[in-house]
């Protein structure tokens, strides 16, 4: 007991991460129904290289290893980042991922709360440069598939690069529905033939776009419990769908409709928990809006012009640089000054 | 301007305006409201601080062994900014010595030790009609009456209604009492509505103002019909505003800010925009002095938290609080005692320290009320402290800036328009004390432009030292050279104009010779040959 205030209302950094990871669950639960246990697999080995790295790293730094090990900080970037890649991938992918977005992108900048870039996006961001071939390889969903794999052969695979003697690689995976309609688009196919192909459900892709919506209703409960605030996921869908059905409107032969945009890819991950770390975003709302408008812009930019088929995680990354000038150039007005540019005054008033 | 709603009061609508952000921490009010306000036994001992308001410390006027009678003054008010402070009840005079009292410093002080002799024998005194003097005279009386706000700033009152040429136009009373616990002013404005009312319309007076509002925050239902049938009694047309609870909204500005919509500059006063705010309290202590004579003797302490009894007490000035407490009765697992709310009281350093005129409340704190905070995290930059920020603020940042030493841009981001309200630190998920940084950036700050005025000063002696000595110098050789050129020109002058002796002599001479020169030419024999 030594200064004010002597109240503190019961809410602490490791609620809020494990608040976070709950509201990862509806999307990993329809993950799991359409393209099987492996993502539970991938999830088991981000989180246990997060822990690992986290203590080590800890231990490196000379900080206390348990208060931060029970921040659940560090499960939340490895998460994340499982659900950013292929699940059926040899099992170094994840780790080595993993292991960088905690040692590098988030140790070496200072560990929690420092980090100027979101350590999931870095690690995807390393791992798709470095390994494009295995970072290509995602499972087709239930039914669509040639062959599907048994849980004990995707582990088999995971652990053992071996597949049963009756598969390929090429039977048991696809190219994800961005990737697909980039493809085909190059191959002068309009938007329409290629969304008649099996692999497109209603909005966007079969399977994925319902791992979307697991997303969006994770989304929603964190608006609901106020962990997020709206402005961060409106601004970004916001400018993704403004951007996307302009050209829609002006092509709707070449370019694929806005909401095909929001159900495909990272965009609802991205939307709700990768640009909403709080961490790596601006801290003022005006902030926020642009940051996450920027953000938008980049991903469809990349999406509809660029060489990678989804651009969620460069966009973060390019708009995390941003973040400490956009802060500084929004600083709401204070009270008592006429405006955010008012002087600041140096002496106090008298009570 | 966001208008949060509107409030139908007395048939006249008046519209509420919102600040930013604030807090809804448990009120834990009703405890100490259940009895009504008890007067404190007179205690075996009263310390009375002599500096216990805002400003300069009152001179003591009394010595050792004297005796001295209930209301009279024992400490002259020294400085502009400065207050009277009395004898409490009639005794003698023990000891004018340091000790320790509640002060965030923890710093003893220069205080009165008075023994009561039970007689509780008044000085005379009398009332006055407060319309029978001018406003100037009225300040004067308060000053030596010793009455300060006793909202917890202890700003003295007569320096408050010294407003030159502003025009005010609403004078509010203070009765939102926003932080936990605390029930003095809300017992106060139940049981002695009419002196409130009284008191406030002695204000109005000294204030010129056209109109008085009354903040009180709706879960006070009991003062605010209290205060209301007050005023219809006596036909005057105070308002009483029942305003949201929200901590902090009885801080002046945010209050000022809800009643009018008008926000008081940052380094402005209230007065600039034409309000001035009292507390509740200071109305009634302004009543006391005005219509029954009476200095500032005492005053309502709350007793709350970790006690059997949670209750007000009426306790004279200088009580030591632990016989305070013992009215309450503390419970076993008490550790420590807090001066004033949860949110922005201070530790005692000691339950003996005496009861002054900024003691509204003592909390007996106990693990299981105020539990030790876990250790504190990383700032994760959340903003939730943003959210609640009644100043506008961005808490995170100002965290950084003091954590960092970068005192400059924590004052370029407004860190002295923090109130230190504490709404960040009760919020914040990584337990940060976000408000010891800032009151640590603050007195650093202060302590660095105070140290660069002392060097300011001391280089402006230094070279005005240095110019002296220069000049000293230089009129000595001055002095030195013209003294010599008198000499040498007196030394000419004595060569060209004799003095008339010289002159005699001279001319002697000149004869002599003259005479000889005549022998000569006749050639005649020397006469003495």
């Amino acid at each position: 007991m030594l200064f004010s205030p002597f109240i503190s209302k019961p809410d602490n950094v490791s609620q809020i991460m494990l608040k976070v990871l709950l509201a990862l669950l509806p999307g990993i639960a329809l993950y799991v129904w359409y393209f099987g246990p492996a993502i539970l697999v991938s999830i088991t080995l981000a989180s246990l290289t997060a822990l690992g790295t986290e203590a080590l790293m800890l231990r490196l730094r000379n900080r206390p290893i348990a208060p931060f090990l029970k921040d659940n900080s560090a499960l939340l970037t490895g998460w994340l980042l499982a659900l950013s890649i292929p699940p059926l991938a040899p099992w170094w992918l994840i780790v080595v991922g993993t292991a960088f977005a905690i040692a590098v992108a988030k140790h070496l900048y200072g560990g929690l709360g420092n980090n100027l870039f979101n350590p999931a996006m870095v690690g995807y961001a390393v791992l798709i440069i470095s390994f494009p071939m295995q970072m290509t390889h995602w499972i087709a969903p239930h039914g669509l598939g040639q062959i599907e794999l048994g849980f004990f052969d995707q582990l088999e695979y995971i652990f053992l690069g071996v597949l049963p003697h009756n598969a390929t690689l090429d039977a048991i995976t696809m190219a994800t529905p961005l990737d697909t309609l980039k493809t085909h688009l190059h191959l002068d196919q309009s938007v329409q033939q290629i969304l008649d192909m099996p692999i497109y459900g209603q909005l966007a892709g079969h399977g994925s776009e319902m791992v979307a919506w697991g997303f969006l209703c994770g989304g929603l409960y964190l608006l609901a419990t106020r962990i997020i605030s709206w402005h961060i996921p409106v601004a970004y869908l916001g400018t993704l769908f403004v951007i996307a059905g302009i050209f829609h409107l002006l092509d709707p032969g070449h370019y694929v409709a806005p909401l095909f945009h929001w159900f495909s890819g990272a965009a609802m991950l991205g939307a709700f928990f990768i640009l909403t770390d709080p961490v790596s975003s601006p801290t003022t709302n005006k902030g926020r809006l642009i940051f996450a408008a920027g953000a938008g812009l980049i991903t469809y930019l990349i999406r509809a012009f660029g060489g990678f088929p989804d651009g969620t995680a460069f966009a973060t990354l390019l708009m995390n640089i941003c973040v400490p000038l956009i802060v500084l150039y929004t600083q709401p007005k204070v009270f008592g000054k006429k405006s955010p540019k008012d002087n600041p005054v140096h002496k106090e008033g008298r009570p | 301007m966001e208008i949060s709603r509107v409030l139908i009061d007395n048939e006249k609508m008046r519209t509420l305006y919102h600040f930013h952000g604030g807090i809804h921490p448990p009120s834990n009010k009703s405890q100490s409201t259940q009895v009504a306000i008890a007067r404190a036994p007179l205690p075996s001992r009263l310390v009375v601080p002599l500096h216990q308001h805002a400003g300069e410390a009152a001179k003591p006027i009394v010595q050792v062994g004297d005796h001295v009678l209930k209301g009279q003054l024992i400490g002259m008010p020294d400085g502009f900014v400065s207050s009277a402070v009395h004898a409490p009840t009639s005794g003698t005079i023990t000891a004018i010595d340091m000790q320790l009292i509640a002060h965030p410093s923890g710093l003893p002080n220069l205080c009165a030790t008075l023994i009561p002799d039970g007689k509780e024998e008044w000085i005379p005194h009398k009332a006055i009609d407060y319309r029978d003097h001018s406003s100037a005279e009225l300040q004067q009386l308060l000053r030596m009456a010793g009455v300060v706000g006793l909202g917890g700033a202890a700003f003295p009152s007569d320096i408050k209604l010294r407003i030159g040429k502003q025009k005010i136009t609403s004078l509010i009373l203070n009765g939102a009492e926003c932080e936990p616990y605390i029930t003095c002013d809300d017992m106060l404005m139940r049981e002695r509505a009419a002196e409130i009312v009284q008191g406030a319309e002695m204000l109005r007076f000294m204030l010129d103002a056209s109109e008085v509002l009354i903040g009180i925050e709706d879960n006070k239902p009991e003062a605010i019909a209290a205060l209301k049938q007050a005023i219809a009694d006596r036909g005057m047309n105070h308002e009483v505003v029942a305003i949201p609870t929200i901590y902090p909204g009885g801080s002046a500005k945010q209050l000022i800010r809800v009643l009018t919509g008008l926000e008081v500059p940052s380094g402005k006063l209230p007065t600039d925009i034409g309000v001035q705010c009292f507390n509740v309290a200071t109305a009634y202590s302004v009543y006391r002095a005005f219509a029954q004579g009476e200095p500032l003797l005492s005053r309502i302490v709350t007793i709350a938290g970790n006690v059997r009894q949670a209750q007000n007490y009426e306790a004279l000035i200088g009580t030591p609080i632990d016989e305070l407490i013992a009215l309450g009765v503390a419970l076993p697992d008490t550790n420590g005692y807090i001066m004033g709310g949860p949110m922005m009281g201070i530790p005692l350093p000691a339950v003996h320290v005496p009861v002054v005129k900024a003691t509204n409340c003592v909390i007996a704190a106990s693990d299981r009320l105020f539990p030790p905070p876990p250790p504190a995290l990383p700032c994760i930059r959340c903003t939730r402290c943003v959210e609640v920020c009644p100043a506008d603020l961005q808490p995170q940042d100002l965290f950084w800036f003091a954590q960092s030493k970068e005192f400059g841009r924590a004052q370029a981001f407004s860190l002295f328009d923090c109130i230190e309200c504490g709404a960040c630190s009760y919020v914040c998920p990584s337990h940060i004390p976000l408000v010891q940084y800032y009151r640590f950036a603050k007195s650093e700050i202060r302590a660095r432009e105070h140290d660069k005025q002392l060097a300011d000063q001391a280089r402006e002696r230094h070279e005005y030292r240095e110019h002296r000595i220069e000049r000293e110098k230089q009129e000595k050789a001055d002095k030195l050279a013209a003294k010599e050129k008198a000499a040498q020109a007196a030394k000419l002058n004595s060569l060209q104009q004799p003095t008339p002796q010289q002159q005699a002599e001279l001319a002697d001479l000149e004869a002599h010779r003259a005479h000889i020169r005549e022998l000569a030419q006749s050639g005649v024999e020397h006469p003495e040959d």
